[in-house]
């Protein structure tokens, strides 16, 4: 369909945007690079009376390094940060997701924050933020707020953003060295939402699993941390008996919802699957970082 | 309405836009421009492809005011005199198409990719054109159509023929 009528902003500032978020508050959405909000109007799924267009914000996007931290401003295109050498070195779990985001043509104009405002269970990036516990700061006219992943996501495309409030930009810890991860989903075609995918993270020193990291897309309304199987993974050596155990653990208690793509017994098992095997890719390539 | 300016095919081109209007919709409504196909409307089949500053984009999933001041190829502007490019010609030679409604989303896309990755393997162009729909082929002809664009030209550069 076609988009039903909105009142159209596009300030030039960041400062601009949080007045415009505090006089509108929930009856505006903010713009960012369009791939799900656009056909969220199309499908009359949203019916902003207000849209706040940040697409001329250049202060909100770009990739920088302190103190290992990675920050990634939340206008950054996908594609950009899928070309950023500064991605792949310290945030190889981020780099490993994004090929899998949608297709080319979706990565030209998505934005790494506004997939992670827009918050699908189903999409990577949720997955990679909570796996890496990676920390949200959003502005509004009070000032910034910091919101660590654990608390970000509450729901169904629901996050702890205020209604007034912007998400500026996201914090994610540099990969340790002897790091190793893997992105791994089953679609029924490439570039489709995952019917589950899993992000893992191994550090190992000498050997020895030093932290352990995982957490699920589609499986729940949120991205799912299996803090179970890290435990058990953390101390150990890595082998085949061992992920087979953690996938035991991190599937255990899970009751995914089942829908035309997978029944939830369906899903579970190719968690479980996925855990063997993400693991697997992820102890292989840790060797490469030590 | 918002008077905007956008470069496409390399010309120049003003209009008067709601803000609602998509980029796909602006093109062919407003310039004529009806080779971009509008299929599903919420970039979900590609047909609606176009590149803007460089980049293969959805047009049913950018505002046309999001587009002023950029540059827009079409596929109108992939064979401005009329004749084929060589990966049109692959395409038309590979029988890639049958009802056609998918052909330019899948012609630009592909012409985007192949800009960017003149090597490509089958693999990578598959991954490259797994967002467009085709209700027809089945795309093993498509594929073919691209891989014989690869190899023509590759061909045509080791032979020093210059690729319209």
């Amino acid at each position: 369909m076609k988009l039903p009528c909105f009142d159209y902003e596009a300030p030039a500032t960041v400062a601009e945007v949080v007045e415009l978020l505090a006089a509108h508050e929930d009856q505006a959405s903010v713009l960012a690079g369009g791939q799900s909000l656009i056909p969220l109007l199309a499908l009359r799924l949203a019916r902003p009376a207000v849209l706040i267009d940040i697409n001329g914000l250049s202060e909100l996007s770009g990739v920088s390094v302190t103190d290992g931290l990675v920050t990634i401003g939340a206008l950054t295109r996908e594609f950009a940060a899928e070309e950023s050498a500064t991605v792949a070195d310290a945030v190889p779990l981020l780099a490993a997701a994004l090929p899998l985001i949608g297709h080319e043509a979706i990565r030209s104009r998505g934005t790494i924050g506004g997939s992670l405002a827009h918050a699908d269970p189903a999409a990577e990036l949720p997955a990679v933020a909570r796996a890496l516990d990676a920390e949200f700061v959003v502005r509004s006219q009070s000032g910034d707020r910091v919101i660590p992943a654990a608390q970000w996501f509450e729901g169904y495309l629901t996050t702890s953003r205020r209604s007034d409030e912007i998400l500026v930009e996201m914090r994610f810890p540099a990969a340790a060295p002897g790091t190793g991860v893997a992105f791994q989903e089953i679609a029924r075609r490439h570039g489709d939402f995952a019917i589950v995918g899993l992000a893992a993270s191994l550090t190992l020193d000498d050997g020895v699993i030093g932290d352990a990291r995982l957490a699920f897309a589609g499986l729940a309304d949120v991205p799912v941390r299996a803090a179970e199987a890290e435990a058990l993974l953390v101390g150990q050596r890595p082998s085949a008996g061992l992920f087979e155990e953690a996938a035991r653990l991190a599937t255990a208690g899970l009751d995914p919802p089942a829908d035309l793509h997978g029944s939830s017994e369906y899903r579970k098992k190719i968690a479980a699957t996925l855990v063997r095997r993400g693991l697997q890719a992820a102890a292989r390539n840790a060797g490469e970082r030590q | 309405m918002t008077d905007i300016t956008v470069t496409v095919n390399g010309a120049t081109r003003t209009g008067s836009v709601e803000a609602r209007k998509t980029l796909a919709d602006f093109l062919r409504d407003d310039l004529d421009l009806t080779g971009t196909h509008v299929g599903c409307e919420h970039g979900v089949c590609g047909a609606c492809t176009v590149i803007v500053d460089g980049r293969a984009v959805r047009s049913c999933l950018m505002l046309a005011v999001q587009a002023a001041g950029s540059e827009v190829t079409t596929i109108e502007g992939l064979a401005p005199d009329g004749a084929l490019g060589t990966l049109q010609q692959a395409m038309w030679d590979s029988h890639s198409f049958q009802c056609g409604f998918c052909t330019p989303g899948f012609i630009v896309q592909a012409a985007a990719f192949l800009g960017a990755h003149p090597d490509a393997d089958e693999q990578q162009i598959r991954a490259a054109l797994s967002g467009n729909i085709c209700r027809c082929t089945g795309y093993q002809s498509i594929i073919d159509g691209v891989l014989l664009a690869v190899q023509r030209s590759r061909a045509g550069i080791s032979e020093g023929i210059s690729e319209g």
